[in-house]
């Protein structure tokens, strides 16, 4: 069984989008994962507060995971015919296609572990102010979920 | 250590912040009838042993300075950082060993509980003269206070000396470190100093030569420069350290010496008051460890205030400001 370059391109592309996304989560989840157990060891009551600050960087993951599925389910490797002699065009398209939420996700999954371990201190100080600071490391999603949503759109609107 | 190794210290040192006195708990303490009441509210604070027996003012205030050691160490945090915050203690233990020896008269208590250089080693090193058992820092110090003391038996130059090495040692390590904080807390520590050697210096009518003895260099001022301008009297040291950016202290001077003293403390602690903002690096946790430290010399200053009767009024003009 032979592969053309644009089906490598086309699956390194889909393998970047986890690999990449799923890093950053990785990161941003273990730094606010150890900002969490700091406030737990001395106050366990806060546990369900920082558990939801740190679980938002690991959203990242998820999207990259996503676009990946698509992209393996566009070019038939999760059913179908797999599109192994795919031209080189259309494979560095599916490539750049996936660029956005594999770039995206590592640089903003890092970026919002880091504010919510700032999050975190403020649930320490302030338990009731959680509200005010889960808004923080949210809006850093709003950029991870426009490169998604460009993924997906890019990835879904190739033609093979 | 980076940084970002320091968020699981971090965090807590956020939630321990809690705890700490604040400003509004020290008002309540001053409105508190004697010194019984006082320690009572602390007790009610968490200060003490839980479940201990009706302990003294100074055993509670020993055990929450242990508390606060036992925490860093618990935190694993470099340990060359708490060397350089307790050189004022390791340099107390050098002149009390110094004048023990010199003056054979014996004070109990005298020396801080220190890992290393006790009251007991530091005795022997004297005795013996083995300088060169003392780390770096203390050796040139230890050797001319120790001469100066059984030539003369003058305590204030043997205290000058040691201090002067206390404050350089300092300086010398925290540059070293290359930990922003420690180094700008060092540099404010060293510059209070000698504008507190500086003005009871003028007061005292002390010459130039005792002030260039006395005085260590900061990045605000040389010491040769600090020196110059208190020899002249008190309204040039005034002009000098106003036009250093220490307008306040004159103020506080003028004002008085209770004054001078609460700015000196104020000044310390509004250098560690940026690392309330801070979530990832070293400086939270020095900044707890010193107003940690704070509110326990606070607390002292209550207990003894309220044990010998201070009014309200005059207890408030010692008070200083607190971290949080």
């Amino acid at each position: 069984m032979s592969f053309s370059m644009g089906f490598v391109m086309a699956l390194l592309g889909a393998a970047l989008s986890t690999i990449l996304a799923g890093m950053g989560s990785a990161w941003g989840v273990g730094l606010a994962g150890q900002a969490a157990a700091g406030v737990v060891s001395e106050d366990p009551n806060q546990f369900a507060k920082v558990l939801i600050l740190q679980l938002l960087p690991g959203t990242q993951g998820i999207y990259g995971l996503l676009v990946t599925f698509i992209t393996l389910s566009k070019i038939g490797l999760l059913g179908g015919a797999a599109a192994t002699d795919m031209s080189l065009a259309t494979g560095l398209t599916i490539f750049a296609a996936c660029l956005p939420i594999a770039i995206v996700g590592l640089v903003s999954a890092y970026h919002q572990g880091r504010t919510s371990v700032a999050s975190i201190g403020i649930v320490a100080k302030k338990p009731d102010q959680f509200g005010k600071a889960m808004l923080f490391p949210a809006m850093v999603e709003t950029y991870a979920i426009l490169a998604l949503l460009i993924s997906i759109l890019a990835v879904s609107n190739i033609t093979l | 250590m980076k940084d970002m190794d320091y968020i699981f210290a971090v965090a807590r040192i956020r939630v321990l912040e809690k705890t700490l006195l604040s400003d509004a708990d020290i008002s309540q303490m001053i409105a508190l009838k004697d010194e019984q009441a006082v320690l009572a509210f602390l007790s009610d604070k968490g200060w003490g042993e839980s479940g201990g027996s009706a302990p003294s003012a100074e055993e509670i205030l020993a055990c929450e300075e242990e508390k606060n050691r036992a925490l860093m160490r618990e935190m694993k945090i470099d340990p060359k950082v708490f060397d350089i915050l307790s050189y004022p203690q390791l340099f107390h233990n050098l002149k009390a060993a110094i004048k023990e020896i010199c003056t054979s008269e014996t004070v109990p208590g005298i020396f801080y509980d220190l890992d290393r250089f006790g009251g007991k080693e530091l005795m022997e090193i004297l005795r013996e003269k083995e300088f060169g058992r003392l780390p770096e820092y203390m050796r040139k110090a230890a050797s001319d206070a120790y001469e100066v003391m059984l030539s003369t038996r003058d305590g204030q130059r043997c205290d000058i000396i040691v201090d002067r090495a206390c404050l350089e040692a300092m300086r010398g390590s925290a540059k070293k470190l290359k930990e922003p904080m420690v180094g700008s807390y060092v540099e404010s520590q060293v510059a209070v100093a000698d504008i507190r050697v500086a003005v009871r210096s003028v007061r005292t009518g002390k010459s130039l030569g005792f002030l260039k003895e006395a005085l260590a260099d900061c990045d605000a001022f040389t010491a040769s420069e600090l020196a110059q301008a208190a020899a002249k009297g008190e309204e040039a040291l005034y002009t000098f350290l106003e036009n250093r950016g220490f307008a306040e202290a004159v103020s506080a001077m003028k004002d008085s010496p209770s004054a001078f003293e609460r700015w000196c403390d104020n000044r310390l602690i509004e250098t560690i008051r940026p690392q309330k903002m801070n979530s990832v690096s070293l400086g939270p946790v020095v900044a707890y460890y010193l107003a940690r430290e704070n509110e326990i010399k606070m607390a002292r200053i209550l207990l003894t205030a309220k044990a010998n009767g201070f009014s309200e009024d005059s207890i408030r003009e010692r008070v200083r400001e607190m971290y949080v």
